[in-house]
């Protein structure tokens, strides 16, 4: 009994029908105001091996705010300010062929483990039918070019892994397509 | 080609730990939705040690019971599910957000894709939430689930079973998975259920009967108790060659 206690309970799979309890608007794709004059909007496609849209995913962002704080008690720099409205998480179905939408900031750099800054820059999970765990990646900004040359995360990648992961800017808007298999998958992150 | 502060790579099947791979092919929807590039592994910066708390958002009263959302009162199994929510190091995780999503009694989601030919409930939407005390304790209240029909073989059908998501503490700790019931006889045949390689790991997501959280003329209690985080520091088993 002891042991059954200790072990962690396993993943498995959100399956089809993760919108009845995860999409209800409790959680929503907004991190701040449409209106807000620093809101940027990040849009992407969930893909399959096969290039075909997964209308059935969910993907989650982590960030700190725009100043570079995550609304976490581990994250202890008082010096930089938390924002009150703002809890750096959102959530977003992938229904509408695929796509997924947020709108937010973009964060502020963070400590890196080389007592440098890491790029600006977002987690991103994934959860659809089909994955029996969810899987992460990084969000990176395409105009921090100077930011992302010293990111100790993208310095240890190769190119072609490094380009999966920063967003193009694309009518104004940030894209970022999350493939799943195949020549262009997503660089993933085991954390 | 690898720069001097390359990222280390993990093949998925070298630290599955308690969870399944990505890739398992007798559950067909894994087939073109796993990556086959191996993992990065991810030293653990600030963006990792933290991770979403929603603790403090509101909930509404009924949130927790899945029979009392509508204006009558769902068909099926009055059941409760209760249990701890507990990190890695025992210690309870308090002010936890813990959403849960079902079928109804007859094996049927309320959702646009489901087109099993069962009943819906008029008075079951199949989702709920809520926070766990100080000692990690939660409970919710709602009917058992119906087994369903999935097409991913011939006569496939998935045993019963509720959704469960949590955040724990940080991003590592992430979890969604889901409760069965004890003894269901549709555990060896369920792709998903086995895509578990360790019996042990896969026993953590059956709930127990209990008659001490069985409430008298009411409800039959289920205990389902949640360990979070380090899923992949616990090898079980030795790597598979297949």
């Amino acid at each position: 009994m002891t042991e059954r206690t200790a072990l962690p309970a396993p993943s498995q799979t959100s399956g089809p029908f993760l919108s009845i309890g995860l999409l209800d608007g409790y959680v929503g794709a907004s991190l701040v105001s449409e209106d807000d004059p620093r809101a940027i909007r990040i849009r992407g496609r969930l893909l399959d091996g096969n290039g075909d849209p997964v209308p059935d995913g969910l993907v989650e962002i982590w960030q700190a705010n725009a100043a570079g704080r995550y609304a976490h008690p581990e994250d202890a720099r008082d010096d930089i300010p938390l924002e009150e409205e703002f809890v750096g998480f959102g959530r977003s179905g992938t229904v509408e062929d695929g796509w997924f939408e947020f709108v937010t900031v973009k964060p502020g750099r963070v400590p890196a483990l080389d007592g440098g800054q890491q790029a600006p820059h977002l987690v991103v999970t994934v959860f659809a039918r089909g994955l029996l765990k969810h899987l992460v990646t990084r969000l990176y900004f395409p105009d921090e070019v100077d930011a992302n040359a010293e990111d100790p995360v993208l310095l240890g990648l190769e190119p072609d892994e490094r380009e999966t992961l920063v967003a193009r800017v694309a009518d104004g808007e940030l894209r970022f397509d999350i493939v799943l298999q195949g020549v262009d998958q997503t660089t993933f992150f085991a954390v | 080609m690898s720069t001097p502060s390359a990222l280390e790579r993990v093949r998925d099947v070298d630290r599955l730990g308690v969870d399944p791979p990505y890739d398992y092919p007798e559950y067909v929807g894994t087939r073109l939705r796993h990556p086959k590039e191996p993992l990065v592994l991810l030293p653990h910066t600030l963006s990792e040690l933290t991770g979403p708390l929603l603790g403090e958002r509101r909930l509404g009263e009924l949130d927790h019971d899945l029979t009392r959302q509508h204006a009558g009162e769902p068909l099926g199994e009055r059941i409760t599910v209760s249990g701890r929510v507990l990190g890695s190091d025992g210690r309870p995780v308090g002010g936890q957000l813990i959403e849960i999503w079902q079928a109804n009694a007859a094996g049927r989601y309320r959702h646009a894709v489901d087109t099993h030919d069962a009943p819906l409930d008029p008075n079951f939407t199949g989702a709920g939430r809520c926070l766990t005390d100080e000692n990690g304790a939660y409970r919710f209240v709602t009917v058992k689930p119906g087994a369903y029909p999935w097409r991913n073989h011939h006569n496939a059908w998935r045993p019963a079973h509720i959704h469960f998501s949590l955040f724990g503490r940080a991003i590592p700790d992430r979890l969604v998975t889901q409760m069965y019931f004890p003894g269901d006889p549709l555990f060896p045949f369920d792709p998903i259920f086995n895509s578990i390689r360790d019996e042990r790991a896969r026993e953590r997501l059956v709930s127990c009967f209990e008659l001490e959280r069985t409430e008298p003329e009411w409800s039959l209690g289920f205990r389902f108790d949640i360990v979070l985080g380090a899923r992949d520091a616990t090898p079980l088993e030795e790597p598979h060659d297949d």
